[in-house]
């Protein structure tokens, strides 16, 4: 399970950057939001992945009994997705404005600043 | 408790959400930007103050010990960049008062500066890695919406370019704080730094400590990674560049100045010789293409860069001179650049314009703002006795002695460079005479009106006394950044500090 999902981390990572790499700005935020989803699951699979075992104490224990889950990581990926959320969708709208302004999704046509 | 250790993130928080709250109401959310960042700098002094008497501030999350809980800490150099965030804040609240357009104010200004502020201090004083990055977050988003306030064509163009390497940079940052605890199972900083020292395998450490320097280096600028810079922190507002070019940045340094002292100092050959390449390269092309530039607020974007690479340096060099240097030029840095940005605005203000073919006669018609502007330009190209000089001379001297002649050689290079770049900026704007298309528009003669005045000059007279004063009294200021170089030398006393006796 763990590999697999490696795989699938590592093909997110590949396509979001394809994506950044296209010239139209829609594209490019398409890449973002691969590449946030992607960073997600990498720290989730990276954390360990532990199956039906979920971090519950015992009624009378203090500690849990054997191997859990551990709770952590789903804590930072949530903090993680809603932090994404807001920043793409402020991205989104900015793609927006910027089309409207710039009259183009051409990223090769939005020079005048480099220069 | 220790209260001041909360007060510097609070303070802009509770501001800013006041100021949301009053969002008809522009007269109170201008009090209220300078109440909060008054506010905001007596707290930061407080911070300090008590920092250098106890040596660190430990503050845990709910009372649960570390390293199960999130832990606010502050040590020497965390509680110079909150000062330093709390003088620039305030700087930019006062001159915000006067340079920004009403449209800007009704659309949230005021609550995003706040908002920035505490991104910016909470960075500074978190001791937990993915805290840290959530302060990030915090700041950029606030950072975002500034860049873009007005919604002109350039600063779509430049809000693209930042948001995207901004955004990249975090997912690397995050991927990187996933593999460190996936590897060490802690988020603690000072917890994290303990395990990796008593780590067998270092080969992943390592791995994931380019990680974080890739990350870091995109939101500090450096070599290569810097494009974003030159191509966005010219097209917003001045204010608003002055913040940004004071503030953010320097938060991407104090980031690498805090890890590769506290918690990947496993492998310096390696990583510290990257990184000493890396600021002799950023000294170099930012300097260069400062001198290859004609627009004001580009030229001085450019000397960012440049001058990132002295700090870079500094850390890069890892001797206790080399940080002291580098903690030294952050806080000279830090101060003179906004001051910078500042004058270009009041130059901006009287000419209207950024284009230095569109600009002169100034020395003849303000000549005291022609002392105010050479003030910190010649202090950012290090001439005694201002501050760059003392800053400048600690880390030269720090790479003579380390013998890393090759790098020293380039920083001396720069440093002339700067002073090409600065003269350059002085005979356009201030020493020819005014081109005759700029004397038809006679914009100099609606002149700044007399109740905004001293709202532009006052930060701008400030920051100055405040160059002079770290430049003619250097031995205080040396002393706080020697403090701060000792407690980066010694991450045992940070490690003790945190975790405290249970280890």
């Amino acid at each position: 399970m763990e590999s697999l999902m490696a795989y699938v981390v590592g093909i997110l990572f590949a396509a979001a950057i394809y994506m950044m790499l296209r010239r139209s700005i829609v594209k490019l935020v398409i890449g973002l939001i691969l590449l946030s989803n992607a960073a997600n699951l990498l720290i989730f699979v990276v954390s360990g992945m532990t199956r039906g075992a979920p971090p519950l104490i015992p009624e009378g224990a203090d500690a849990p009994l054997g191997a859990i889950a551990d709770p952590l990581p789903q804590a930072l990926i949530l903090t993680a997705i809603v932090i994404a959320f807001g920043v793409l969708a402020f991205a989104v709208v900015l793609i927006r404005r910027a089309y409207e302004v710039v009259g183009t999704d051409d990223l090769d046509q939005m020079k005048d600043t480099d220069t | 408790m220790n209260p001041e250790l909360a007060l510097p993130i609070l303070i802009p928080l509770i501001s800013g959400a006041l100021s949301v709250a009053l969002w008809r109401s522009v007269r109170y959310q201008r009090i209220l930007a300078v109440a909060g960042t008054v506010l905001l700098l007596a707290s930061s002094i407080w911070l300090l103050r008590s920092t250098v008497a106890q040596g660190f501030l430990v503050m845990e999350m709910g009372s649960w010990p570390a390293p199960f809980s999130i832990v606010f800490v502050s040590d020497i150099l965390s509680a110079i960049m909150v000062v330093l965030a709390g003088i620039i804040g305030l700087a930019i609240a006062i001159y915000s008062l006067a340079s920004t357009p009403s449209g800007h104010e009704k659309f949230g200004y005021y609550p995003l500066m706040h908002l920035l502020l505490a991104g910016v201090a909470g960075s500074f004083l978190t001791g937990d890695i993915f805290n840290l990055f959530v302060w990030f977050e915090v700041m950029l988003l606030a950072s975002f919406a500034l860049l873009t306030l007005g919604g002109e064509r350039a600063q779509m163009e430049g809000a693209i370019k930042y948001v995207t390497l901004n955004l990249f940079s975090s997912a690397i940052f995050l991927s990187a704080v996933g593999l460190l605890y996936g590897t060490i199972g802690t988020l603690n900083m000072a917890d994290i730094a303990q395990k990796v020292a008593t780590l067998e395998d270092p080969g992943m450490i390592t791995v994931i400590s380019m990680m974080f320097m890739v990350s870091f280096s995109i939101k500090a600028a450096t070599f290569p990674l810097f494009f974003w810079l030159p191509a966005s922190y010219h097209t917003p507002q001045v204010a608003v560049s002055a913040l940004f070019a004071g503030l953010l940045t320097k938060v991407g340094v104090y980031a690498l100045y805090r890890v590769f002292t506290l918690i990947f100092t496993q492998d310096v050959e390696y990583t510290h010789t990257i990184l000493l390449w890396v600021a002799a390269a950023t000294m170099l092309t930012g300097v260069l293409g400062a001198a290859a530039q004609f627009e004001f607020r580009r030229i001085l974007s450019f000397h960012i860069v440049s001058q990132i690479g002295y700090m870079v340096l500094g850390l890069a060099l890892f001797t206790p001179l080399a940080l002291i240097g580098g903690v030294f030029y952050i806080m000279h840095h830090i101060i003179v650049k906004t001051n910078l940005f500042l004058v270009s605005g009041i130059v901006y203000r009287l000419l209207g314009s950024y284009e230095l073919k569109d600009l002169g006669g100034l020395y003849k018609e303000r000549p005291m703002l022609a002392l105010l502007f050479l003030i910190p330009a010649l202090s950012l190209a290090g001439i005694p006795p201002l501050s760059g000089f003392f800053a400048k001379f600690v880390v030269i001297r720090a790479g003579l002695e380390a013998e890393a002649y090759v790098v020293t050689g380039i920083g001396l290079l720069v440093g002339l460079l700067t002073l090409y770049s600065m003269i350059k900026i002085w005979a356009e704007v201030f020493w020819k005479k005014m081109p005759e298309h700029v004397e038809a528009v006679g914009r100099l003669r609606n002149d700044i009106k007399t109740g905004h005045k001293w709202a532009y000059y006052l930060p701008v007279v400030g920051l100055a006394a405040c160059t002079l004063y770290i430049g003619l009294n250097g031995q205080p200021i040396y002393e706080l950044a020697e403090m701060a170089a000792d407690q980066l030398m010694n991450p045992q006393l940070y490690i003790e500090a945190v975790l405290g006796g249970q280890q």
